[in-house]
């Protein structure tokens, strides 16, 4: 269990105060997925970097399963940070080791005999599938495969929480979802707790549990991800689920009608054709309020939104058939504004 | 005076010198350089870390005036003519050397000066290192010593290297220099046969052969550094 109590973190710079976190609690349950979004600027690099005491707390405390690290000392803090490991959007691998040398760092720090640290690395790299680029130094691996190896790396002291920092924010669609795709089965396999700091909702949608909402350095809204995200209640949290910014106007011009939120997450099926298939199939005519796809490879990623009647046998029944696609994920959307 | 330079007795007897004394004076001038680019280094390097990690955001943060105080004295070191340091601390290089003539005893004055222009060139190959690598280090519980050992200097070796190459040609340099008091090899021959005895063709043969070993120098170095570097190799492997 980690919990940020209370936390809030401020700097102080040349143009003056700045409150990165304000009064942050959050209470993240062992083997969860938790997913902490938000804008740029929302502190959420600050927020993940209190985690692991790289930044401390102004005030409030961080607990990790009934520690608080803020109590502890360096040498101290030091030796937990073996438990809670991090990645990173750039990856940060050391350019002059090979991959073996970089999954070995971690336990050559933790003063492992090299055999041992050699043993266990080339373990990790068969996990993480990279086992035949041991000898392969980062330069010559792309983007994906490096943040495979700093996954590898993040693993190799059997961390209790593996900390991810906009890890797949440099990569492409297809990419991220094979990153995601390795952190979602270590996270089974090791029960592993993962808090991963994002701003893409595509993220917290196709792999976490939970998310906590952060804009302006406050958290407006945390829950489970498909309640947080069907009933937006923030401002955030709508600019989140409505990225245009258009449901206050979409609402008062179509207040007949419910709205559906279909996620694509490497769907064979594409947007308009699957409607359209739909209308077919079912008889349910529904109007596309709002759509961010992108067919990468022919799989379609992103999200719509979708306007149907104001009736509860036509939301179950389309809720049901998008569910049923392959791929694609839907939910309805409520706002009691 | 320059109409006899390539006369036969003048060819001859340049030849005759040459085939005596380069020998040595190539070794001599060889093994002061390279002897005063290790000590420069023994002392630069450590000081170059500790300007880096001593600064306030630095990972082992120094106190102020510790880290004021090596700035200036290696700005004043730096500003101190080589001539005149040479002559400065002779006694120093009486107390170690025992004499503040030969080719050893010019090791002592050419590490003075050297010393913290290499600090100076050691401090910028090691900030090349990323802030965000070295918050990787952090993030995995490494201490301040563990990051100058095994990420900061590590990632910059490709840069040290080339940084020490600039530094044994420049003491290369100063140690021909330092034939003017007391120095020995090829500088003390330029010197003493160009200068004093006006026989050019001496002074020209010594200086060409100094370009050369700074040619050679700077050759294996630039090489050395781009072999060390893994950040270049290309995709085949
Ligand atoms: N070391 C620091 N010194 C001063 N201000 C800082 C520092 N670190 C962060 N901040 C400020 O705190 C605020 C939150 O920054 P943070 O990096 O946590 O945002 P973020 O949500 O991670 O944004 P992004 O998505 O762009 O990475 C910003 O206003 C930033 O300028
Ligand atoms: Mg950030």
């Amino acid at each position: 269990m980690i919990e940020i109590k209370n936390v809030s973190k401020q700097f102080n710079t040349a143009d003056g105060f700045i409150e990165a976190l304000k009064n942050v609690s959050i209470s993240i349950p062992n083997g969860d997925i938790f997913g902490i979004i938000g804008m740029s600027g929302a502190g959420k690099s600050t927020l993940v970097r209190c985690i692991n005491m790289l930044e401390r707390p102004t005030e409030g405390a961080i607990e990790i399963d009934g520690v608080n690290l803020c109590e502890l000392s360096e040498s101290n803090l030091r030796n937990i940070r073996r438990d809670i490991t991090m990645i990173f959007q750039g990856f940060n691998l050391l350019m002059q080791r090979n991959c073996l040398g970089n999954v070995c760092f971690p336990l050559e720090l933790a003063g492992k005999s090299k055999s041992e640290a050699k043993k266990r690395a080339l373990e990790l790299l068969d996990i993480v599938g990279l086992g035949d680029k041991a000898k392969a130094y980062p330069a010559q691996l792309s983007g994906g495969q490096q943040q495979r190896v700093a996954i590898a790396r993040a693993l190799a002291t059997n961390p209790k929480v593996l900390l991810c920092d906009e890890a797949t924010s440099a990569l492409d669609p297809t990419t991220t979802n094979s990153i995601l795709e390795l952190i979602r089965s270590i996270n089974e396999k090791l029960g592993i707790t993962v808090v991963i700091i994002t701003h893409q909702m595509s993220v917290v949608e196709s792999i976490c549990k939970h998310v906590a909402i952060l804009d302006k350095g406050e958290v407006v809204e945390q829950g489970e991800v498909t309640e947080v995200f069907s009933h937006p209640k923030s401002e955030a949290a709508r600019h989140l689920v409505f990225p245009e910014g258009n449901f206050d106007s979409l609402l008062v011009n179509e207040s007949e009608q419910r709205f559906i939120r279909v996620i694509f997450n490497g769907a064979r099926a594409t947007g308009s054709p699957l409607i359209a298939k739909m209308a077919v199939e079912k008889g349910i005519e529904a109007n596309i309020a709002y759509a961010s796809t992108k067919s990468i490879g022919g799989k379609a990623y992103g999200s719509m939104l979708l306007g149907v009647t104001d009736d509860n046998t036509i939301v179950n029944t389309a809720i049901r058939y998008l569910t049923n696609t392959p791929d694609v994920l839907a939910e309805e959307v409520r706002v009691n504004v | 005076m320059f109409n006899d330079l390539l006369s036969e007795a003048t060819l001859n007897e340049a030849w005759r010198i040459i085939e005596a004394e380069f020998l040595t004076a190539i070794w001599e001038t060889v093994y002061v350089t390279l002897l005063a680019t290790a000590f420069s280094i023994l002392i630069g390097l450590p000081l170059g870390v500790l300007l880096v990690v001593g600064e306030k955001d630095g990972v082992l943060p120094l106190p102020l005036w510790l880290l004021q105080a090596l700035n200036i004295i290696i700005n004043l070191l730096r500003s101190v003519p080589f001539l005149i340091l040479m002559i400065l601390v002779f006694p120093l290089t009486r107390l170690i050397v025992g004499t503040v003539v030969g080719t050893t005893a010019s090791i002592v004055p050419l590490v003075i000066a050297a010393f913290p222009f290499v600090a100076r060139l050691a401090e910028s190959s090691l900030r090349e290192v990323s802030p965000n690598t070295i918050e990787m280090a952090q993030s995995m519980g490494a201490s301040p010593l563990q990051i100058i050992t095994k990420v900061m200097i590590p990632e910059s070796i490709p840069s040290l290297i080339s940084n020490a190459t600039i530094a044994v040609t420049t003491i290369l340099g100063y140690s021909a220099m330092s034939g003017i008091i007391g120095g020995g090899g090829l500088g003390k021959i330029a010197i003493n046969y160009g200068y004093y005895r006006y026989k050019y063709l001496i002074m020209i043969a010594a200086v060409v052969l100094l370009i050369i070993l700074v040619q050679i120098f700077q050759s294996v170095g630039t090489r050395l550094a781009a072999k060390a570097d893994k950040r270049l190799k290309k995709k085949s492997t």
